[in-house]
């Protein structure tokens, strides 16, 4: 480097140092509406479809997520209707075999990777910056490319039914069945490249979540102080770094094996069939708790506000938050009893998945203990907190009893699994997020859910729910397998299959009048007060709906229920740039105030990204050739993406 | 509350019908040693289980009665935040110890009932070796002394008493062989041996089904057991050792050439005569079996009809091709087919 | 509802003064790139259990008695790739010294290892005397390489487009130096990767 461009160096530095004099700050200088109108110019998006395709607000993603997994779920549960009535009387020929083993694929897919999964990433994505008091997620436009890759590999899953090329091989795809040889044509490499989409996403998510939580919290909220809810997604996020890769192995050994004639499953050619089930399932149950845990969060969440009280033995339930998610990862082989792995090595996976039962069983007692303690009041939120007890707990119980061998030899592959995860996932998390839905949706829409609409649509599912689902448990027991598209009369299988089928009914109205009430509600509910709960986590400490920059001053926290013990004044930290996106990143444990982060403005290449990488994706299904030119247009896109946004140097100091 | 006694009232007529039907295809049959053990055990869990479901339900009860409020009254508990009613803390643990002494309890079942099942494996007094094929069951009967070995398809027999053990394989893609009244599950898998032991305690006959989805009609691909005294056992077998009996009507003679020299006898072996193929299952004796295409038909005239006729449309995507029989040919084929007894 | 709305505000610190860029812990993108190598290291841990998993029941290893990967090739890379990290310390160094000059010196020389590996690595696939397509083995011995491979030309390709970034003014914000400094973390991380790699390639099929 020669002197002279030393110099004109030091020259521009004085210059800037100059310039970030004048550079405008919140403080008592700058606030009210002066502020909220800077704020707001900077922070606001694009108009257009352009700026819809860019945005970068955390709250808009958040939302998309949610609606399209809804929509998901609708989807999904058309078909469980369609199944139902397939399966209402014996011998019968609504749907063909072929048709129903698509569908069930379909359902079981649908339903676990695009909605139960994304749509708890999206309540967080939404939530989560509000509830630790910040401006914006970390890596926004991470955050952009992780949606549009969840809509692709949906659509792509879709779309490939629709066409009559949907998959049919399950939800976990077992080889053989699912490999080249028992699976020609494209439905598998539809479900496994359905599969990349999603566990891309995840990841994507999951590192914005961790990052967020653990660098954005305002200052204050030290991890003790740190609500269950956020401790919840914490856990998971954690969880989706450790146990996504081992589905995005499993998947991609299976598309080479399909694709390029690769052997890792081939029994013939020294590959191994139980591979697949090992790496699978080594993802799969975490994969349940990944589901789970955060519907706890909901949980630990609406019981305080409705209650009035913090949760009871809040380290406990910390505790049991983090031991769920480290046993979750030596529990897969539960899965696997019937496939004569050593009778003794299974004896460990019983243990170890009998031993989860009592973190989840002491947070049980905690939330029973909290309402005990309290004031309960029933708004819908908290009926759901009921249902989900009372439903849940027997969903637990009957995994103890499928954690058994010997119990499980018999139930494995029945209806009573069946039962089993259905009461989990819905009595466990579908039911908390319901609840959570009712509990957030003034803060995300600016009005009321009604009321009355919730209440009925909360006894129809919960009733319809054990109607559709208890009777699986005998039909189980009575020797009624599950994944066959119909049973013979006089096995004893009428009778509950029929009560299921009418308890699916109830259930996907109850669904309808919820979806119904939430729409309807957009235009004629009450309007919400910026705390209409009068809860006391930092969400409720803006406006509803927020502002696009979250908080015109970033709040500190002094206590585990900030809003129920300010009087009045909610204290702030100021000193933040308003003519520029920046965030407040604070240290790890103590949430001391560190860093001013500059973060990306809109951009449309998030959203280019994801389409090439979509391409990318969905012509490998039919050529290997195109991961190498597909990655192409990826680069390009990603650079443009992560180009600083002006070639000037900001006026910041250099040297620290 | 109202979960439970309407659950309670959804599933007690729900079980009385159970017990109607325990012995043909459940795993409330107790038909077995095995499934003895896994009624034993099942009922211990049913019964601590319950008992913590009880409890979790009487606190939910007082925990949300005990100080509900009316209306939306929202009183925040000022001032004693933090501080929890010493009865919780002590709750919590004395809940935790029940939890954790109700899990080792249930453990220490599981594991006693594990071993025993493990050691009643090792004394087997009959050998049969099952093969699972997309969507039937290739049986085999093995003996030391070759001439009794014994090849039939989709029906098991079984001396009552007799410990036995199955040898599972699978040339395709994964089964899982399950008796529910008599044992649990098994799967075949390929390229791994693997095999179940089990001694059926009573004389009946039980359907079994194949457990784990294997493609397109998974759902027809069940199998007959039947347990019967050991001489009836050992009569049965000889009579199956037989060669088919020569055709003696005209139109079974008929049907008699045109199954061993036309496809039939490319995929079907029928001992005795030319037809030798391993495609589809060994028909010597199809006519003393209780059912057609792996339980997807009861055995008889009218349904062989129809299955030979048009088997696609009545098990879609089987391996068996509809063959667009001439009339006559059907007659033929099915008269002759009714002779291998 | 009755308590009053939490709009009025009490100012307690201003933290203009804050820095804009730290290294380490501090840096967001620290975190993040902590995170995506979390990721990779499981997908990474995984495929080796993989082929631990398929090796523990063969009797012979590679099977079917076919000669293992020849040495040379891999070695080879093994030792440059080993002598690259003293470079990539120093610019490390220079890095966490805001010493643009030392990094736009030295980074050429990372770049140019790059591609040295790349063609190397070329001969690696060529030596390993199976097809991916012949056994199971063959198919996790490719695999392995494949994803390390993949890494290096990710890697490479990102600091190529650092070291164009490095070249402007822009080279002089904390912000650039801390990715400098980040990218030195994720090379070792590479290389790391590489050792075990290296061993279940060339060398436990000769045990
Ligand atoms: C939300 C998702 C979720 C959750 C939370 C769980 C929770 C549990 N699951 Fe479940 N499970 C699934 C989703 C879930 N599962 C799915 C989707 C499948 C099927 C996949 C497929 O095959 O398609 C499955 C299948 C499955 C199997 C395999 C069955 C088979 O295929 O044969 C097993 C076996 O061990 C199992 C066990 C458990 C256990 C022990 C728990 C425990 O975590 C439960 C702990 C909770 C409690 C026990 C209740 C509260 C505790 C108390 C009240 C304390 C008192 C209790 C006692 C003293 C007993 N599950
Ligand atoms: C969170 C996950 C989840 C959820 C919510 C559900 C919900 C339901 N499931 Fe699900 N199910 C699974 C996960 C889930 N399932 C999995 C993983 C499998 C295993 C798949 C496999 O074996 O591979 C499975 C398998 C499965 C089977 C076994 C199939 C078989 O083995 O042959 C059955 C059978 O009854 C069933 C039924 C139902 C029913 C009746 C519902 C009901 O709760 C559905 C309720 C109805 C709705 C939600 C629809 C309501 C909405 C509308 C009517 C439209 C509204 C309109 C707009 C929004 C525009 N499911
Ligand atoms: Cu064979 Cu299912
Ligand atoms: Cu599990």
């Amino acid at each position: 480097m020669t002197d002279a461009e030393l110099q004109s160096i030091e020259e521009e530095n004085r210059e800037l140092e100059k310039e970030r004099k004048k550079i405008a700050r919140d403080g008592p200088k700058l606030k009210g509406d002066a502020l909220a109108a800077r704020l707001d110019r900077t922070w606001k998006r694009p108009p257009g479809i352009i700026g819809w395709l860019s945005t970068v607000d955390h709250k808009e993603i958040g939302r998309r997520y949610i609606v399209t997994a809804l929509i998901f779920l609708a989807l999904g549960g058309v078909l469980a209707a369609v199944m139902r009535l397939q399966l209402a009387v014996p011998d019968n020929n609504l749907v063909s075999a072929a048709r129903y083993n698509e569908i069930f694929t379909m359902h079981g897919s649908t339903m676990m990777f695009l909605f139960a999964v994304p749509v708890m990433e999206g309540v967080a994505l939404y939530v989560i910056p509000l509830m630790v008091g910040t401006r914006a997620t970390t890596f926004p436009r991470l955050n952009a490319f992780s949606y549009f890759l969840y809509l692709f590999g949906g659509m792509l899953l879709w779309g490939a039914f629709v066409l009559n090329i949907g998959p049919d091989v399950g939800w976990f795809a077992y080889v053989p069945l699912s490999g080249p040889q028992f699976s020609p044509g494209k439905r598998a490499d539809i479900w496994a490249q359905m599969i990349t989409f999603t566990e891309v996403s995840a990841l994507a998510a999951a590192v914005v979540l961790v990052t967020t939580i653990l660098k954005a919290r305002a200052p204050g909220m030290t991890l003790a102080r740190m609500p269950l809810y956020a401790w919840a997604m914490l856990v998971v996020a954690v969880m989706i770094i450790f146990s996504m890769p081992a589905i995005a192995l499993c998947s991609s050994m299976l598309i080479s094996d399909r694709l390029v004639g690769t052997h890792f499953y081939n029994a013939a050619e020294h590959g191994d069939p139980l591979l697949w089930q090992h790496l699978f399932w080594f993802f799969g149950h975490p994969e349940v708790y990944i589901i789970f845990l955060p519907a706890t969060g909901f949980v630990s969440v609406i019981v305080e506000t409705f209650c009035r009280r913090p949760v009871f033995a809040y380290p406990v339930v910390v505790l049991a938050l983090i031991s769920t998610g480290i046993l979750a990862f030596g529990l897969w082989v539960h899965h696997m009893f019937a496939t004569g792995l050593p009778r003794v090595g299974y004896s460990f996976y019983t243990a170890a998945s009998m031993t989860v039962a009592i973190p989840t069983g002491l947070q049980i007692f905690c939330w029973l203990a909290t309402m005990w303690d309290g004031r309960p009041r029933f708004a819908v939120p908290m009926l759901y907190v009921v249902g989900f007890i009372v439903t849940f707990v027997i969903g637990g119980l009957s995994g103890v009893m499928v954690a058994s061998v010997p119990l499980d030899l018999q139930l494995h592959d029945t209806y009573f699994v069946v039962a089993h995860f259905h009461y989990v996932l819905i009595g466990g998390a579908v039911f908390p997020l319901l609840g959570a839905l009712v509990y957030w949706y003034p803060k995300m829409t600016g009005r009321m859910m009604s009321e009355t609409l919730g209440k009925i649509s909360f006894w129809m599912i919960f009733l319809g729910f054990q109607l559709a689902f208890f009777p699986m448990h005998i039909a189980g027991l009575m020797g009624m397998p599950r994944r066959v598209y119909t049973y013979p009369a006089g096995l004893g299988l009428e009778l509950p299959n029929l009560l299921s089928t009418i308890g699916a009914v109830v259930v996907a109205l109850s669904v309808l009048l919820f979806v119904i009430n939430g729409i309807v509600s957009l235009y004629r509910g009450e309007i919400a007060s910026e705390n209409p709960w009068d809860a006391a986590g930092l969400e409720w400490a803006t406006g509803s709906p927020p502002p696009t920059y979250n908080f015109a001053h970033i709040p500190v926290v002094e206590s585990r229920t900030p809003l129920w013990d300010i009087d009045g004044e909610l204290p702030v930290v100021t000193g933040l740039r308003v003519d520029e996106k920046e965030l407040l990143l604070t240290t790890v444990v103590a949430a001391v105030p560190d860093l001013r982060e500059p973060i990306p403005q809109a951009s449309p290449w998030p959203f280019i990204s994801a389409v090439a990488t979509a391409v990318l994706f969905i012509s490998s299904i039919f050529s290997p050739w195109a991961i190498l030119f597909g990655a192409i247009p990826v680069a390009i896109a990603l650079t443009a993406w992560f180009w600083p946004k002006e070639m000037k140097r900001q006026p910041e100091p250099v040297i620290i | 509350m109202i979960e439970r006694s309407r659950a309670a009232a959804a599933s007690l007529p729900l079980l009385l019908c159970a017990c109607s039907y325990q012995q043909y295809q459940s795993a409330l049959g107790d038909a077995g040693v095995e499934d003895r053990h896994f009624l034993v055990l099942f009922t211990i869990f049913l019964v601590v289980c319950a008992a913590m479901y009880v409890l979790v339900i009487a606190l939910l009860l007082v925990g949300i009665m005990r100080r509900r409020r009316a209306g939306d009254a929202n009183v925040v508990e000022t001032g004693r935040h933090h501080q929890s009613h010493p009865l919780m803390r002590s709750g919590l643990i004395a809940w935790g110890a029940l939890v954790a002494i109700g899990l080792i309890g249930l453990t220490i079942a599981d594991f006693i009932t594990d071993r025993s099942d493990a050691n009643a494996a090792s004394n087997e007094k009959l050998s049969i070796t099952v093969t699972g094929k997309q969507w039937w069951w290739d049986v085999q009967y093995n003996s030391a002394d070759v001439s009794k070995m014994l090849r039939t398809a989709n029906e098991l027999h079984l001396p009552v008493g007799v410990p036995v053990r199955i040898m599972l394989r699978s040339d395709d893609v994964i089964h899982s062989f399950w008796v529910p009244s008599l044992v649990g599950k098994q799967d075949l898998i390929p390229g791994r041996d693997t095999d179940v032991s089990f001694t059926p305690t009573k004389v009946g006959i039980f359907r079994g089904q194949c457990a784990e989805f294997c493609g397109a009609q998974h759902a027809h691909m069940a199998f007959v057991v039947e347990v019967q005294p050991y001489a009836d056992f050992i009569k049965w077998w000889e009579h199956q050792l037989q060669e088919a009996p020569q055709p003696t009507t005209p139109l079974a003679r008929a049907g008699y050439n045109y199954v061993t020299t036309r496809q039939c006898a490319t995929c079907h072996t029928i001992a005795g005569t030319p037809a030798g193929g391993r495609v589809g299952p060994d028909l010597t004796h199809l006519a003393s079996r209780r059912s057609i295409a792996a339980g997807t038909l009861p055995m008889g005239e009218g349904n062989l009809y129809g299955w030979v006729a048009d088997p696609q449309s009545i098990k879609p995507g089987t391996k068996m091709p509809t063959m667009d029989l001439e009339p006559s040919d059907l007659h033929a084929v099915v008269s002759y087919l009714e002779t291998l007894k | 509802m009755i308590r009053p709305m939490v709009r009025a505000v009490r100012f307690t610190e201003d933290l203009s003064h804050l820095p804009t860029h730290k290294f380490g812990t501090s840096s967001l993108t620290w975190w993040g790139i902590l995170g995506f190598m979390i990721i990779e290291g499981v997908a990474f841990a995984l495929t080796f259990a993989a082929y631990f998993f398929l090796m523990g029941h063969e009797q012979g290893w590679p099977p079917e008695g076919r000669a293992a990967p020849n040495l040379l090739a891999g070695t080879l890379f093994t030792i440059v790739i080993l002598l690259s990290e003293p470079v990539n310390t120093r610019i490390k160094k220079a890095a966490l010294a805001h010493d643009v000059g030392e990094v736009r010196r030295l980074m050429p020389i990372i770049v140019v290892v790059g591609v040295v590996l790349l063609i190397i690595r070329g001969f690696e696939f060529n030596s390993l005397n199976c097809r991916w397509t012949d056994n199971a083995y063959a198919s996790i011995v490719w695999a392995l390489l494949l994803l390390h491979t993949t890494h290096i030309l990710t890697d490479w390709f990102d600091t190529v487009v650092l070291y164009a970034l490095m070249k402007t003014r822009l080279g002089f914000e904390g912000r650039r130096l801390e990715d400098v400094d980040e990218n030195c973390m994720y090379w070792r991380y590479v290389w790391l990767l590489w050792l075990p790699i290296y061993l279940m390639i060339y060398w436990i099929p000769r045990l």
